[in-house]
């Protein structure tokens, strides 16, 4: 019977490979987006599961503005990542640090 | 009504100095000095009424405040009259020399610039003499102690683009404040012990005083009193010029002249000689208090009269002659002869105002030249000149009859019955001080008014007589220079005039010895055929004579001679040397050191600037935290996130 820990546990694999993916990553932006939505994916499961769990629907509703919000934010972000390559003539992590002290 | 006689006696000169100073170019040079010497007059004939009414109408001596400034603690900050024999002859003099000066001023500050301030400045001086007399507690006493040295100030750097002139004033108010330091230590002591600031309160307690001791260091007590009263003589030191403060008084001469002769001679400097007359209960407790007084005071009465010698510049010989009779009337202090340090304050304000304006008289003639070397002869040229400062001169000497003839051997007498220890010293240095004083007072005369004419040809052709504001003045001074001692000797001196005012020690009470074998002007005159003092004087101008008319090649060889000592002389034995080289360049060092280690080492190296450098470097090494990569901020952001987390699950 797989029960809400397996959920969790998914949820929980799921984050951590995307925060691994965000560390791991020093050359393409767009691995940076992918591994936020996958953070975000995570967290979706992690309102599914409790949703069920508890029995209250209000986790789902959460999940759909999450997943609205997420792709209005991939949006931009990937507009953002165009004017990137096309200021920079590329998208290298490594060479986006204007932040720098 | 005697608050109002005394208000306006003190405010009338204030009002018209403010007239004349805010409103000068409103008012224009002939409303400045009009409105001033009508201030200055109503003082003076209002002081003349109160004279009256004290002396001869028996009015009861007037101690009432008048306004109560503020009270804090108990003390009464007070203003107040205290008016009494002592108060109305200084403000009958005060008033009187001033008004001289005031006429005298229209003629001698004719060409300059500054008239209107001029006036002002001595009109403000005249209230702030009169504040400091007529007080009756210490506080309003100090304030006109500190208002007569700054108007000091002012007028001594008069002419204030000349290097000089700043550089006396600057020395004046310098040496003054160390004066006043001492002066407000003693009025501190007093209310230390007595809780008061008034005079009588003090005076009430001075036997408690007296009777207590301070431990200023480790196992040394002092007798209160006498703490008191030399902090006291210490302002006075400073304000009336004595031995080792007195290197104000000649730089103070770079004044004009009129100033010269009411501040620097007739009457500030003898605010000291007041206060410590007017401090009599105190200082009649302290044998040691009149021990240093009377010590000090032999020694500036000798040794400043043999500046007087060998100086050339003609006002700088009668400064030094100011600060000898000062001397003398310091002695007269010490002697317990308050009475007598009186009368010679006002004879001597009386010829030594005339001495100055004389030699004032004598400078507008030559054109503003001072150094006597380049006069001679101006007897014929400057009759009334001439004539007034001879009678000056007399009186100065001692010469019989004259004013200064009664109070000196008055003084000296009184010294010679002292038994107080400094007592014989002192008697030696003002009976020395006869001949000094005759012989550098007729070097003077003789050098300016007899003898060859050593000026050039330009200013023999424009010698004239001094316009009549200059001589009336001349002439009206030189009247109570020959006459006032003659007059008031007997009741002064000898009388009651002082009683109640001045309170003497009976032990102490030379004056009152003497009274017993006074038996009028002409006999005292008589007897002074028979004592020292005369035939000094008589030597001195003979000396003087002989040296500078009749063989005045001696003096140049006795310098070539007695080239060591007249170095020393000359050097004014080493005060300015020691004041500038050891105690001014001194303090410069140690305020140097003190800017270097304390203001730029430690406040703006170690505090302002270090602390910035401090937050600066911080910044720099946290700069680095600061990479610019995205997954730098993330980690940080989870390590922070995992260690909330951790905190918050494990933690409780």
């Amino acid at each position: 019977m797989i029960g809400l820990p397996h959920f969790l546990v998914l949820a929980g694999v799921l984050f951590s490979i995307a925060v691994a993916g965000i560390f791991l990553n020093r050359k393409n932006m767009i691995v940076l987006l992918m591994c936020i939505e996958l953070m975000l994916l995570a967290v979706n499961f992690n309102f599914i599961a409790f949703s069920r769990w508890l029995g209250n629907l209000d986790g789902q509703v959460f999940v759909f503005f999450i997943l609205t919000v997420a792709a209005a934010e991939s949006a931009i972000g990937l507009a953002i990542l165009v004017v990137v390559f096309r200021e920079r003539r590329g998208i290298n992590v490594d060479s986006l640090d204007a932040m720098r002290g | 009504m005697m608050q109002n006689v005394l208000l306006a006696i003190v405010l009338a000169p204030l009002v018209a100095a403010l007239l004349a100073g805010l409103a000068g170019r409103l008012i224009g040079r002939a409303g400045a000095h009009s409105v001033t010497i009508l201030g200055v007059a109503t003082s003076f004939v209002l002081s003349l009424w109160v004279f009256k009414a004290q002396v001869w109408g028996g009015a009861p001596t007037f101690n009432e405040p008048v306004y109560t400034w503020l009270v804090t603690d108990g003390i009464r900050m007070q203003i107040g009259f205290l008016i009494d024999h002592l108060t109305v002859l200084m403000m009958v003099v005060v008033t009187f020399v001033s008004l001289m000066v005031h006429i005298y001023t229209i003629g001698y500050m004719h060409d300059d610039d500054g008239y209107q301030r001029f006036f002002a400045y001595i009109s403000l001086f005249t209230f702030a003499m009169l504040t400091l007399v007529m007080s009756n507690n210490f506080l309003q006493l100090f304030f006109g102690w500190e208002a007569v040295g700054v108007v000091s100030y002012l007028l001594i750097g008069f002419w204030f683009k000349r290097p000089t002139a700043i550089f006396a004033n600057l020395k004046a108010f310098l040496v003054n404040r160390v004066g006043d330091f001492g002066f407000l230590l003693g009025i501190a002591g007093v209310v230390y012990f007595t809780g008061s600031l008034d005079y009588q309160t003090a005076f009430h307690f001075a036997p408690l005083i007296a009777a207590s001791h301070f431990t200023l260091f480790e196992g040394q007590t002092w007798n209160a009193m006498s703490v008191i009263c030399i902090c006291l003589f210490i302002g006075a030191m400073g304000k009336s010029a004595q031995v080792p403060l007195h290197v104000w008084l000649p730089d103070s001469m770079e004044g004009p002249t009129p100033i010269s002769a009411l501040i620097h001679a007739a009457t500030m400097v003898t605010a000291g000689i007041f206060m410590v007359a007017r401090m009599s209960p105190l200082f009649e407790l302290s044998p040691t208090a009149l021990s240093f007084v009377i010590v000090i005071g032999a020694t500036t009465a000798l040794f400043m009269g043999f500046l007087g010698i060998v100086n050339n510049d003609i006002k700088r010989v009668v400064a030094y002659s100011t600060l000898s009779q000062l001397g003398y009337m310091t002695v007269a202090l010490g002697a317990s002869a308050y009475g007598a340090g009186i009368f010679h304050l006002m004879t001597h304000a009386f010829f030594k105002a005339l001495l100055f304006l004389a030699a004032g008289s004598v400078i507008i003639a030559m054109h503003h030249e001072q150094d006597m070397r380049r006069m001679g002869g101006l007897r014929k040229h400057l009759p009334i000149t001439y004539w007034t400062s001879l009678i000056g001169a007399l009186a100065l000497i001692g010469f019989p009859g004259f004013s200064g003839f009664f109070s000196k051997d008055a003084l000296i007498e009184a010294v010679a019955g002292s038994h107080i220890p400094g007592a014989r010293y002192a008697e030696f240095c003002v009976t020395a001080g006869v001949y000094i004083t005759a012989l550098y007072t007729f070097r003077m005369i003789f050098m300016t008014f007899h003898g060859e004419e050593r000026m050039d040809a330009h200013t023999r052709e424009h010698l004239h007589e001094s316009p009549w504001v200059v001589t009336v003045p001349l002439v009206l001074l030189a009247i109570p220079s020959v006459a006032i001692g003659w007059l008031t000797v007997g009741p002064v001196l000898f009388g009651d005039f002082f009683h109640g005012a001045i309170i003497v020690h009976p032990a102490n009470d030379v004056l009152h010895e003497m009274a017993g074998e006074f038996h009028g002007p002409l006999s005292f005159t008589l007897r002074a055929f028979t004592g020292l003092p005369i035939y000094l004087a008589a030597a001195g101008v003979a000396s003087a004579w002989f040296l500078y008319l009749k063989r005045p090649d001696i003096p140049a060889t006795l310098r070539l001679r007695l080239a060591p000592l007249y170095r020393v002389l000359d050097n004014k034995y080493g005060f300015d040397w020691v004041n500038e080289n050891v105690i001014a360049s001194g303090s410069r060092s140690l305020g140097r050191l003190f800017f270097r280690v304390g203001d730029q080492f430690l406040i703006d190296g170690a505090l302002v600037n270090g602390s910035a450098r401090t937050v600066g470097w911080l910044a720099a090494v946290t700069r680095h935290v600061q990479s610019g990569y995205l997954y730098h901020y993330a980690f940080a952001m989870i390590i922070g996130l995992s260690a909330l987390l951790a905190y918050m699950l494990l933690g409780h």
